[in-house]
């Protein structure tokens, strides 16, 4: 039973309490990364954990990616509950022989036998100018691999509230931190639960549009929905949270009501998840739209430096607003 | 111990091993040569597809390695793999049956021959990625560590892999953090086709492991016990405590890389050569000159392994293929999805 006291927290908090309580529950838990320990991890999510808990259980690694996130696939074979961090999702393409030809792929290939209990948190995104290697949102690669399961938390709730069902999962999971949310604060309670990670959440109801996304972008469908209840349009904003499995039901359920979609997505635009939710759309509530699916992604360029570029490269709650405008007319 | 690098391998221990024990060295050598042409026949007749890579010409590594073995420890291992399956005790029919695609298979099935799997045997697959089995027997060996196990955890993998980066990354990690795996460098010479030297700047494999501080040595891979005693030596020294310790088992490939290739990256005579070497030959010759074999025991152990073989062919005919409903069981676990 909760007992209704709230506390002050950011996202970077939330995550870190998250940790923490992984770690004190089951001693299986372990976190390994680069610069998690002594410099208290490149975002700054596992500082005084080492203090906490020492160095064996908080375990700086080499700039090893593919060794160390391999070697967490083979200590959760081996009966372990690993957490492994990686910077962020630019670097995980040095381990992605790793995540997706063993992680992913070693349950079905031994026949049901290698059970890869394995959580891989990483930042993703832009907004922070660091240009082209430090950028990107690749999430929606990662959600094409069957196998594992890509989780975005978007909220204090969420960062709080997936790591611990993450790591009860029998196979491995895929968390993307957004870098933008890192320093979101805001009140949690106390004795925060864990959430559910099978569904997506609708996060401001509507009647007239649906805007779909997930991560990074929610602050800005958020605000952009507020702007469009100033001109009478009643926007719904659904926060995915599970990339992979994709929560159809809930899109379906409200492109039912609304009958208009909009899919915000910081990837790019060609082969994206934005891509596929349109799909799906199309697929499964095709007759319930009354306008074309439209989509807010990056710009199809590698992120540049200068913030005005990348403010242009990216999604932002005007161009929301213009697509939700567009499409009801 | 000490760091022994790029050196010829140690003398051999004075306990000399029983006839009874080289017996069963020679008949292990045997079941995986008389598996593999099995699998050439089968696979002629187009029973079995895929790819299947054979092991026949470096039997010695598989049996002399898991001498030093106990249950208890770890495998991981490539995707030339029957070998190193077959002496760990996965029963002959379910390895067989993997090669049909049956649901008797040791994988159900789903792997075929570069996926055998034996989780209960901690035998934990053929990997078909060069280098990529190393960071799981980092992290098997690292579970065992933090948990006081003192378990060793056998890496196989080929000289390949030694020019891959996650190569150099495990190396480096597994002395870092002073880990218990006993890596075996299956050194065949060739990559697929690509001979060592065409490959490798530093042809000294045990060298290039010995740069990042553990005991690395090489073994002449064709002397299943020069292969024997090497690896219980150095799988006691990871055992207890001394950290990673590596085997350059230098061997030879008498076949195709995989089913069939025409063998254009190397001579005929090169193979004959080595063919000379042959490690159950040798075994079996020593084993005469000693008197520990006449020719109606190796006859009755040859008929003995054609029976089982034919048996396991028999079995895995006769076992069911998985529904096709079932095609997407595997993906997630049933608690999961």
């Amino acid at each position: 039973m909760s007992t209704g006291e709230q506390v002050k927290i950011s996202y970077r908090e939330a995550m870190r309490a998250a940790i923490r309580e992984a770690m004190q529950r089951d001693d299986r838990v372990f976190l390994m990364g680069e610069d998690v320990g002594r410099y208290g991890g490149c975002f700054a999510v596992s500082l005084g954990l080492l203090e906490e808990f020492g160095p064996e259980r908080i375990r700086d690694t080499p700039l090893s990616e593919s060794a160390f996130v391999g070697a967490g696939i083979g200590a959760a074979m081996a009966g372990m509950r690993p957490i492994v961090e990686i910077m962020t999702v630019n670097f995980s393409l040095l381990a992605l022989d790793q995540i997706l030809n063993n992680a992913a792929t070693l349950l079905h290939m031994s026949g049901g036998q290698c059970n890869v209990p394995l959580v891989i948190r990483m930042a993703t995104g832009a907004g922070r100018q660091v240009a082209a290697q430090h950028s990107h949102s690749l999430e929606g690669w990662y959600a094409h691999i069957p196998g594992i399961r890509v989780l975005a938390p978007a909220t204090l709730e969420d960062a709080r509230g997936m790591l611990w069902p993450a790591l009860q999962d029998p196979d491995p999971v895929l968390l993307f931190e957004h870098g933008s949310l890192y320093n979101l604060q805001g009140v949690l309670a106390a004795d925060a639960e864990p959430v559910d990670i099978r569904s997506a959440k609708i996060r401001r109801a509507g009647r007239d549009v649906s805007l779909i996304t997930y991560g990074g972008t929610l602050p800005k469908a958020l605000s952009a929905a507020e702007q469009l209840s100033a001109d009478g349009i009643d926007a719904e904003v659904i926060d995915l949270r599970t990339l992979r499995p994709l929560d159809d039901a809930t899109i379906m359920a409200s492109v039912a009501r609304t009958h208009r979609a909009v899919i915000i997505d910081e990837g790019w635009r060609s082969g994206s998840l934005s891509a596929e939710v349109s799909a799906r759309i199309t697929e499964q509530a095709f007759y319930d739209l009354d306008a074309p699916v439209a989509r807010v992604c990056s710009a199809e360029v590698p992120m540049p430096y200068p913030r005005h570029l990348e403010e242009a490269a990216l999604p932002q709650p005007e161009r929301i607003v213009a697509a939700a405008r567009e499409v009801v007319g | 111990m000490s760091r022994v690098t790029g050196e010829a391998a140690p003398e051999a221990a004075a306990d000399v091993p029983s006839a009874g024990h080289r017996g069963e060295l020679l008949r292990q050598m045997l079941l995986i040569r008389r598996f593999e042409e099995k699998c050439v026949e089968l696979y002629s007749a187009s029973e079995i597809r895929g790819f299947v890579h054979l092991y026949i010409g470096e039997e010695a590594v598989a049996v002399g390695v898991n001498q030093a073995l106990t249950p208890d420890d770890s495998i991981v291992s490539t995707y030339r793999e029957h070998g190193h399956a077959l002496v760990r005790g996965i029963p002959l029919d379910s390895v067989m049956a993997e090669m049909y695609g049956k649901t008797t298979g040791c994988s159900r099935g789903r792997g075929g021959s570069m996926h055998l799997f034996d989780v209960r045997r901690r035998f934990y697959g053929g990997n078909a990625i060069v280098g990529g089995g190393l960071p799981l027997a980092i992290g098997i060996a690292l579970a065992d560590r933090m948990r006081g196990e003192e378990r060793v955890t056998a890496c196989f993998f080929g000289d390949g892999a030694v020019a891959e980066g996650e190569f150099h990354e495990c190396m480096n990690l597994a002395a870092l953090w002073d880990l218990p795996v006993l890596f075996c460098c299956e050194n065949n010479l060739y990559a697929m086709g690509t001979a060592v030297e065409r490959a490798q700047a530093q042809t000294d494999l045990a060298l290039r492991a010995g740069s990042y501080g553990m005991p690395a040595w090489p073994v002449d891979g064709m002397d299943v016990t020069a292969v024997e005693h090497a690896a219980r030596r150095a799988a006691e020294a990871v055992r207890a405590g001394g950290g990673p310790h590596f085997l350059e088992l230098r061997t030879y490939r008498f076949r195709a890389h995989s089913m069939y290739d025409p063998e254009l990256y190397r001579d005929k005579a090169e193979v004959e050569r080595w063919r000379h070497r042959d490690p159950i030959e040798l075994l079996a010759r020593r084993m005469r000159e000693a008197g520990e074999l006449g020719d109606e025991e190796l006859a009755a152990m040859e008929d003995a392994l054609a029976r089982r073989i034919e048996a396991s062919v028999a079995a895995a005919r006769a076992a069911p293929a998985e529904p096709v409903e079932d095609l997407t069981t595997f993906v997630y676990s049933p608690e999961s999805s």
